[in-house]
């Protein structure tokens, strides 16, 4: 097996996640909605 | 523009309802905070996963009322990530316990795989050696080779990103490494450890 010698380095910085990915968390976020009832909190999910 | 607003302001916008602060802030701050996992896991999935799970964090706690902005949104979420990258190790690393007795030790059979401080070295010196000789290479072969191994993206993106096609991509790679072992060979360079 050949030796691999590549190493992580500063290149790494431009990394980012993918756009599915803060789709989803801007889509989680429009669901979600938190109430308050009393001395509680409901989350709910509403999709 | 985006970036005249603070914070805290778009927090506060967020709060009052305007997603669109929260896509802003998310944008903003998404490189720095997966760079940062990323360099603490190598690998590209399992950063995902906590950059996600870190965010469903930011935004439960945010939509909860339970966030106290004193201008500390982004050391706020690193931590978040932080700790989330310390439960995926602590979760990684639980493995069943074994005791050893007399007529056999597991200990024996388990090796010290980390490098010694000599090999460290020599496997150091390589890899300096060996981005010295890729600054050998032409240009268009040393572009797909440092994106290849070194930033670890496919031939797609490659391809996309210089402009050829992914065929084209996957010759320069290959002459990329055939004259690097021929320069290896050339110069009778020893690259092991």
């Amino acid at each position: 097996m050949a030796k691999l010698y590549s190493r992580y380095s500063s290149e790494m910085k431009n990394l980012k996640p993918r756009k599915e990915t803060i789709e989803f968390l801007l889509n989680y976020s429009k669901a979600l909605s938190v109430i308050n009832y009393k001395k509680m909190k409901f989350e709910m999910l509403l999709n | 523009m985006e970036q005249l607003h603070q914070d805290s302001t778009l927090l506060e916008w967020y709060l009052a309802g305007d997603e669109n602060a929260l896509e802003t802030l998310i944008n903003r701050h998404s490189q720095r905070i997966y760079s940062f996992i990323f360099s603490k896991v190598f690998d590209k999935d399992v950063a995902e996963d906590i950059f996600q799970d870190t965010f469903i964090k930011v935004i439960k706690t945010l939509k909860r009322g339970s966030y106290n902005e004193e201008g500390k949104f982004l050391p706020w979420v690193m931590r978040i990530a932080h700790n989330l990258v310390i439960d995926h190790f602590r979760k990684n690393n639980r493995m069943p316990k074994f005791e050893g007795n007399d007529d056999f030790n597991i200990f024996s059979l388990i090796g010290d795989s980390s490098l010694n401080a000599e090999k460290q070295i020599i496997k150091d010196q390589v890899e300096t050696d060996l981005r010295k000789l890729i600054e050998e290479l032409p240009t268009d072969q040393k572009e797909v080779l440092i994106m290849r191994m070194y930033k670890d993206m496919s031939f797609k993106e490659i391809s996309e990103i210089t402009g050829v096609s992914i065929n084209t991509a996957l010759g320069r790679m290959r002459y990329a490494i055939i004259n690097l072992r021929k320069i290896i060979n050339k110069h009778n360079i020893v690259l092991t450890n």
